[in-house]
């Protein structure tokens, strides 16, 4: 562990992306997280990294695709607009398997929207903001040091699944400095680019699946034919227009993610022995919901709260069990009202599900938190 | 825990005030978070910084309760206050905050004036704020806030600064 130290949200999202091993950061400066792009302007010619500062949001993101393939773990950055502009080649990263961290601090829109101000408005638009079926990993950290270790496991998991992983930063955790221990590096563990386990000899193909359904293509330039491709493609790389091919592929895309769902769905309980009442809560808002659950149980309510790191995929497990074990679940989010139809539909009618949302640009207070799980205990109480 | 909220136009320095703050409170073993808000300009319009201290991890990282309240214009007086209790500590820059409101707690100070008068330039005053704010919460012991300054300002300014802390602290009684 290093010694305590006071430390921003973005600072810490992109140490742990360098710690895990990432050398290139493209990208285009936008506030909130205008920070990662300053830390690892500094800090990767450190390393022997690269930071360059492309024209605009969508060459940030292409020029980390080709670092990627290159062979450099690779990151970007971005707020709303940007993350608006990027969501092409996030499906071109999906579909052609290239391992890339596109980190989106979230902030008020839509557009330009409230620049400065805090929202998780983005959480549908992480999922399904590029076109097509497609599986996603999206985690959402709650404090300044799970900033560096859910930067760590989207690293790690970009590159196993050989996938684009979105790190939904808000602008509260993004922006909040607080103390923080960090890991030394030999307590980290990193995945290591995954290479080609044939030769060309022993019949390699770019895209042939291994066990564990994730291929193991060469990097450009190690001496392998490399055909990387958006098209649905064969184990080749080429472009293929068969049913089955296209079949499989979208199949495999998804499943070699979803086989391991379990393993890569992150959340905490607090208070859940006794609880009639569950806070679902993630982000910069998951603090202020355990504020409020605190106070609510000093005040004699069983609550309880589930704080979601992983937001994609979908933790349906988890939310189908809670229905079981509560009455009612609330979903505060600084949205609309956006993950709150997700649990809502894996709760399948067991509990009742209650939407807080805000929206004025301002983050939850406590005292809003407990007053709507006083109204839904007495609702349940019925 | 202490919660307290610096406010002023953007570019008087009072992130950096919050953000030394938060550090001399970690480094006393603390638990310490700062947060901030401003509008999209990079000079002028209101800004504010709030830090919270506490011995325990923070949750809520926002100000709900305001015992200290710092105020070095107008704007930033009337735009920040709301919420301010009658417990509330008002600590404003005399001659740039005419109506200072929200409390009985008043204290007046000339802080920027105070920069221009000793030190030369108006450059100085979010420290002289600082201390004025240190002596006021007893957050953080003085040497700590000295060790924080010396930590965070160049070199070469180091000198300066501590005058300006020195002055700060002592301006109030």
């Amino acid at each position: 562990m290093s010694e305590a130290r006071l430390m921003q949200g973005n600072e810490a999202c992109a140490e742990g992306a360098v710690a895990a091993g990432v050398r290139f950061f493209g990208g285009y400066p936008i506030t909130p997280s205008t920070e990662i792009a300053e830390y690892m302007a500094v800090n990767l010619p450190k390393v022997g990294g690269n930071f360059i500062q492309m024209e605009d949001e969508i060459a940030g993101i292409g020029v980390i695709l080709g670092a990627s393939l290159a062979g450099k773990k690779a990151l970007t950055a971005t707020s709303g607009p940007g993350f608006s502009l990027k969501q092409e080649l996030i499906g071109y990263a999906a579909i052609a398997e290239i391992p890339a961290v596109i980190v989106n601090v979230q902030r008020m829109g839509p557009s330009t929207g409230q620049p400065t101000s805090p929202a998780q408005a983005d959480i549908m638009q992480a999922r399904w903001g590029t076109h097509g079926d497609h599986p996603m990993i999206a985690l959402s950290p709650w404090t300044v040091r799970e900033s560096f270790d859910v930067a760590v496991k989207a690293v790690n998991y970009s590159e196993r699944f050989r996938t684009p992983v979105i790190i939904l930063l808000d602008e509260v955790v993004g922006h909040l400095r607080e103390r923080v221990e960090l890991p030394s590096a030999h307590e980290i563990e990193i995945y290591p680019r995954r290479m080609p386990n044939t030769t060309k000899a022993q019949g390699y193909k770019a895209y042939t699946p291994m066990e564990d359904l994730v291929p193991n293509p060469a990097n450009f330039g190690t001496g392998y034919r490399i055909h990387c491709t958006g098209l649905v493609h064969d184990e080749t790389g080429f472009p293929s227009g068969s049913p089955k091919v296209t079949e499989q592929t979208i199949h495999r895309l998804h499943e070699k993610i979803m086989r391991v769902q379990d393993e890569i769905t992150h959340y905490d309980e607090f208070f859940m022995d006794d609880a009639e009442i569950a806070v679902v809560a993630f982000g910069g808002t998951a603090r202020t919901a355990y504020a409020a659950v605190e106070a609510a149980r000093h005040a004699g309510q069983k609550v309880g709260m589930v704080r979601m790191m992983t937001i994609w995929p979908f933790a349906e497990n988890v939310m189908r069990n809670l229905a079981k074990r509560v009455k009612g679940i609330l979903v505060p989010e600084m949205n609309y009202g956006q993950y709150v139809y997700e649990v809502e539909r894996a709760a399948a009618a067991q509990a009742r599900v209650v939407s807080l949302p805000k929206y004025d640009a301002e983050v939850f207070t406590p005292d809003e938190i407990k007053q709507a799980i006083e109204k839904l205990a007495a609702e349940v109480a019925k | 825990m202490k919660e307290i909220r610096l406010s002023g136009s953007g570019g008087q320095g009072l992130i950096t005030a919050g953000i030394i703050l938060a550090e001399a409170a970690i480094m006393e073993g603390k638990q310490a978070v700062q947060s901030q808000s401003y509008g999209p300009e990079a000079r002028g319009g209101s800004s504010k910084a709030e830090v919270l201290i506490d011995d325990h991890f923070i949750y809520h990282p926002k100000v709900v309760n305001p015992q200290i309240f710092l105020a070095m214009t107008q704007q930033a007086m009337d735009k920040y206050s709301h919420d301010l209790t009658p417990d509330s500590i008002v600590i404003v820059d005399e001659d740039l905050v005419q109506n200072p409101h929200g409390s009985e707690h008043i204290v007046k100070v000339p802080i920027t004036n105070l920069s221009v008068e000793h030190l030369g330039r108006d450059l100085f005053a979010n420290i002289i704020a600082l201390g004025l704010l240190v002596k006021v919460t007893g957050a953080v012991s003085f040497e700590t806030i000295q060790k924080a300054v010396a930590k965070r300002v160049p070199p070469a300014t180091v000198p300066k600064n501590m005058e300006a802390l020195r002055i700060g602290y002592e301006s109030i009684q």
